[in-house]
């Protein structure tokens, strides 16, 4: 049971992260929540594909002149980080467009309530 | 106080537990993305581009030579689409009273 | 010189942001230009670069900060930094290789490695200038109109 624990309490962190996004945008009313639920949830993805490209006992993907190449062992996976790289920075886009169009929501109706809103667009 | 997102949350959550459990044990040196060939006999890209990055790039840092150059294609489409988020929020909130 | 009190912000704020802004501007361009050697690169330095202009916004307000980065120029700035990518591309397809292929970018000659270290060096530093300005571009727009101080 420890070892169970032991191997795999860093994915279960990061689905409990995704669990408290998807909380924030299922079940919160205001607008501006729902955004921020979304950008928790996407944190925990990043989080989930570096904790994947770890390996025991290994040092960053930056070469040491004190170990051989021919040993790739002893760094971790490239891969993943530069995967990640984009997808931070999408993901920044992406807030900006959604607080872009919050902005044009209030300006026309006046209020950010999810069942507010749905009233006064009827 | 409505009880079926909880339910559906708290399912959510225990379901990917038990899915993790399945997963290759954190760290492992022999999960199938650390190897050096896969099952089917090709080159596995991670350490491929260990091996090889030094060697065709002249540069220490790993990470930067598969984003630039290895994977140079997507790093282009990504940054056009980070000027398009930058065009879609001018024209959104263009006229505002 | 010094600032004077009749604007919004005090003192001690906007004299901090001064400081702190042209200390993180240089910190940035550190991280663009080692991004071989350690951990960085372009879209880290990018983010930082953005983040000082930034900053100088918020301790100053919209109309004093102008002359650092004019909010015209956001956009045409991001657009050179995406043509400086793609043109590194064209240069080498048209130069005889493939797209992105850094062997033929029309530079001095030298060994392939070379080649490939200027030709990531420059597309880092157009892949900076992007993000940097569109960060800055998305953060005018969306504080458009608010009365600054």
């Amino acid at each position: 049971m420890i070892e169970l624990i032991d191997d795999y309490y860093a994915y279960w962190f990061c689905f409990l992260l995704l669990t408290i996004g998807l909380y924030g945008v299922i079940v919160k009313r205001n607008l501006v929540k729902k955004v921020i639920g979304l950008s928790i949830f996407q944190s925990a993805i990043i989080l989930f594909f570096i904790i994947a490209a770890y390996k025991d006992d290994s040092t960053v993907p930056i070469l040491d002149p004190r170990i051989e190449v021919t040993n790739a062992d002893a760094y971790i996976n490239p891969l993943p980080h530069t995967l990640m790289l984009t997808a931070i920075v999408v993901g920044v886009a992406t807030l900006g467009v959604a607080f872009a169009l919050l902005i044009r929501i209030y300006g026309k109706y006046a209020t950010l309530d999810e069942d507010t809103l749905m009233e006064r667009m009827k | 106080m409505k009880i079926v997102p909880y339910v559906f949350l708290a399912l959510f959550f225990a379901l990917m537990t038990y899915a993790a459990t399945f997963l290759p044990r954190r760290g492992d040196r022999r999960a199938p993305i650390h190897r050096e060939f896969s099952a089917a006999g090709t080159p596995v890209a991670g350490t491929y581009y260990i091996r090889h990055a030094h060697a065709d790039a002249g540069t220490e840092n790993i990470v930067t030579v598969v984003l630039a150059d290895y994977r140079g294609f997507d790093t282009l489409g990504e940054t056009i689409v980070v000027f398009t988020a930058g065009i879609a929020c001018l024209v959104i909130l263009r006229n505002r009273p | 010189m010094i600032p004077d009190e009749s604007a919004g912000s005090s003192l001690i704020v906007r004299v901090t942001c001064r400081i702190v802004a042209r200390l993180i501007q240089i910190f940035a361009l550190y991280v663009i230009f080692h991004g071989h050697y350690s951990p960085g690169g372009g879209f880290q330095g990018g983010a930082l670069l953005a983040t000082a202009i930034i900053l100088l916004r918020l301790g100053e307000g919209l109309r004093r900060s102008r002359r650092e980065f004019n909010p015209e120029w956001a956009m045409p700035l991001g657009a050179v930094g995406v043509l400086i990518y793609a043109g590194v591309g064209m240069a080498d397809l048209l130069a005889g290789g493939n797209f992105l292929q850094y062997e033929y970018t029309p530079l001095p000659e030298m060994n392939a490695a070379q080649m490939h270290y200027w030709g990531i060096l420059i597309v880092e530093i157009g892949v900076g200038l992007a993000v940097m300005s569109v960060l800055v571009a998305i953060f005018d727009r969306l504080l458009e109109g608010q009365n600054d101080d």
